[in-house]
C-alpha cells in the first residue's frame, strides 16, 4: 500500500513537474509517435465493412477511412509528413491489452463504446451507431424476438447481443437455446447450416453478412432493435493531447459532411473483395450522433 | 501499462438472473470436465483396441490401425472439430440431420462432436503409447505365454497388457492431461466450456487479465489433481520386480 502511494506520489510529481516546466512539450501517445516516427493503427480482419482485409490483405473499410484521417491530423499536429504508418491486427479479445501496453496507438473498427471499457481505456467521438436486430431466413416466420420461444438463437460470443438475448430468455422464459459462435462468420454459418433459427447481432454487421450469402434475397434483417450502440475508436486512457487531435480530426469530418461520403462509399456502393453492395441507408440515430458528436456510450446518453 | 485491476469481478453480478461470473466458470468447468472424461474414456477403449492391432503379426491388421494413426495424428486438432461439427453433420440422412441441428439443445449437439472428435484423435495417440508399451516387453513374454499353452488373445489379455499397461502409466499421465486441455477447442463451435465461460468474462467486463488468471489456476489445480491422482494409481498397481519400474 505504502509502495504504491509512493509511486503515486512520485507520478504525480512528474505530471505536475510536466505541467508546470513544459506546457507546450508532447506528452503520452503523440510524444510517442514522434520519437518512433511511427504511428500504429490497430485493424480488423473480418469486420465487414468497418475494418477487413481487401484482397491485397490491405486494411480497408469504413473505420479504417476515419482511422486514415486521424492519421493526416496527426500528422499535420506533429508537422511530420512522411510519418510512417503500420497496422496491427488485433481481435476482440487483444485490442484492449495491445492499446495499454501501447503495441498499438489506436484502433478504429467496430468496437462498442461501453462503461466497462472505459475502466481501461479512452474512446473517441462516436463514429457509428447500430441497433442490435435478427437476420433470419425469410420463410421462418420469425419477425421479432417474440417469435424466437423455443427456437435455438446464434449470436457471437462476446458481444452485447449475446448477453442482451441470455437476459432476455431469463427475465421473458422464453426457452431459447442460444449458441454463442466464435465470430460473425461462424454465426452466419450455424444459421445458414440450420443449426440456428435467428442470428442476433449489431443490425449493420448482419447487413455484412447478407450481403456476403451465396443468395442474399433468402435472408431479412427484422425485429425491434433491443439495444442502441455507439462505436467509437479506442485509445489510451488519459492521454488527453492526442484524444484532442483524434477527436478534431473526426470533428472535421463530420461538419465538413465528408462522412457522407464515406459512408456512401461503403454502405451504398459496391465493396471490395467481391464487389457487394450493403445497400444500408444512414439510420437516424447516426444522423443525430454526426450532428451532435459525443465520446460517450449510448448507455451515458 | 495502465490497467484497472479489480479482482472482485468474479463476484459481482452478470445481470442475467442472479448469476454473478463465478458462477460462469463453475458451469464451464463442469462441460470441461465431461467432455474430457467422456473423450479419455473413448479414447482408452479404441486406442487399446488399435495399440493391440498394431502389435499383432498379422500385417493386414497392423497396417489399418496404423493408417488410422497416422490420419488422426497428422491433421490439426482443429481441422478435425470443424469437420465433425460443419462437414459431417450435412452428409447425413435429412432426419438425422434434423435430429442434431434442432431436436438436440445446441450444447448436446456440440458435445457429441467434441467428444467424438477430441475421442478419436486422442486415441491415435494412446495406441502409439500401448504399441511401445507392448514392444518394450521382452520378446519372451510371449514365447513363455505359448509354451504355457495360452492362445493369442490369452496371451495378451494375461501376459502382455497387464504389463504394458504399468509401463505406460507416466506417458498416459501425459496423454490423459491433454486430453484437459485439449477440450478447450469446444469453445470454438460455442459450447460453453471453462476457456468459452473466461472469454466471455473477459469481453463482457474487460477485466481480460483476471478471467484469464483465474481460468489459468483452474486448469493448473485440476491438473495437478489429475497427475497426483495417476501417480498414485501407479503405485497402486505397482508390481514389484516388474523390470520396467524397478527404477521407482
Amino acid at each position: 500500500m505504502l509502495k504504491r502511494t509512493m509511486v503515486t506520489l512520485a507520478l504525480l510529481g512528474c505530471g505536475l513537474l510536466t505541467a508546470t516546466a513544459y506546457a507546450q512539450e508532447l506528452t503520452g501517445t503523440l510524444k510517442k509517435i514522434k520519437d518512433s516516427g511511427t504511428i500504429v493503427v490497430g485493424n480488423r480482419d473480418s469486420s465487414i465493412p468497418f475494418s477487413y482485409f481487401d484482397s491485397a490483405q490491405h486494411p480497408i473499410g469504413y473505420s479504417m477511412d476515419i482511422a486514415d484521417a486521424i492519421v493526416d491530423e496527426v500528422k499535420k499536429d506533429l508537422k511530420l509528413p512522411n510519418l510512417k504508418v503500420s497496422y496491427n491486427l488485433i481481435t476482440s479479445q487483444t485490442r484492449i491489452p495491445l492499446i495499454q501496453n501501447g503495441t498499438v496507438d489506436f484502433e478504429c473498427g467496430s468496437t462498442t463504446n461501453n462503461i466497462e471499457r472505459q475502466q481501461q481505456v479512452a474512446f473517441s467521438l462516436g463514429i457509428f451507431e447500430i441497433g442490435t436486430k435478427l437476420l433470419t431466413a425469410k420463410n421462418s416466420g420469425i419477425k421479432d424476438f417474440p417469435d424466437l420461444a423455443g427456437k435455438n438463437v446464434v449470436t457471437t460470443a462476446g458481444t452485447t447481443s449475446e448477453h442482451i438475448i441470455k437476459k432476455m430468455n431469463e427475465d421473458k422464459k422464453m426457452n431459447m437455446n442460444i449458441i454463442s459462435a466464435k465470430d460473425h462468420g461462424e454465426s452466419f454459418l450455424m444459421l445458414q447450416s440450420g443449426r440456428a433459427a435467428a442470428f442476433m447481432m449489431d443490425d449493420a454487421l448482419l447487413a455484412g453478412d447478407m450481403a456476403e450469402a451465396k443468395n442474399p434475397a433468402e435472408w431479412a434483417i427484422t425485429g425491434k432493435p433491443q439495444s442502441f450502440e455507439i462505436y467509437g475508436c479506442m485509445l489510451r486512457k488519459d492521454d488527453p493531447q492526442f484524444k484532442k487531435v483524434v477527436d478534431t480530426a473526426i470533428g472535421n469530418l463530420f461538419k465538413s459532411g465528408q462522412i457522407n461520403t464515406i459512408y456512401a462509399k461503403w454502405f451504398m456502393q459496391p465493396i471490395p473483395p467481391k464487389g457487394l453492395n450493403m445497400n444500408f441507408p444512414m439510420s437516424e440515430d447516426l444522423k443525430k450522433l454526426i450532428a451532435n458528436p459525443t465520446d460517450k456510450s449510448a448507455e451515458q446518453l | 501499462m495502465n490497467y484497472h485491476w479489480h479482482w472482485g469481478v468474479f463476484f459481482s453480478s452478470t445481470g442475467i438472473g442472479k448469476e454473478i461470473y463465478l458462477d460462469w466458470f463453475i458451469t464451464g468447468l463442469g462441460w470441461t470436465i465431461a467432455i474430457s472424461l467422456t473423450s479419455w474414456l473413448i479414447a482408452l477403449v479404441l486406442g487399446t483396441a488399435l495399440g493391440v492391432l498394431r502389435s499383432l503379426p498379422n500385417r493386414g491388421l497392423a497396417r489399418i490401425a496404423s493408417a488410422y494413426v497416422t490420419l488422426f495424428r497428422n491433421v490439426p486438432l482443429l481441422v478435425q472439430l470443424f469437420i465433425w461439427y460443419f462437414l459431417i453433420p450435412d452428409w447425413l440422412p435429412d432426419r438425422a440431420q434434423i435430429w442434431l441441428k434442432q431436436d438436440l439443445s445446441p450444447s448436446t449437439s456440440a458435445f457429441l462432436s467434441v467428444v467424438l472428435c477430441l475421442g478419436l484423435f486422442t486415441a491415435a495417440r494412446v495406441c502409439e503409447q500401448v504399441r511401445t508399451g507392448i514392444q518394450a516387453l521382452p520378446r519372451g513374454q510371449l514365447d513363455a505365454a505359448s509354451a504355457l499353452g495360452l492362445n493369442l488373445s490369452n496371451a495378451y489379455h494375461h501376459v502382455l497388457l497387464p504389463q504394458a499397461f504399468r509401463i505406460i502409466i507416466p506417458p498416459m499421465t501425459s496423454e490423459f492431461l491433454n486430453v484437459f486441455k485439449n477440450s478447450s477447442v469446444a469453445s470454438l463451435i460455442g459450447l460453453m466450456e471453462l476457456l468459452a465461460q473466461t472469454k466471455q468474462t473477459a469481453e463482457f467486463t474487460a477485466n481480460l487479465f483476471e478471467a484469464f488468471t483465474l481460468a489459468t489456476l483452474i486448469y493448473f489445480v485440476l491438473n495437478m489433481g489429475l497427475m497426483y491422482f495417476m501417480r498414485w494409481l501407479e503405485r497402486k498397481v505397482r508390481v514389484p520386480g516388474l523390470i520396467a519400474l524397478e527404477t521407482k
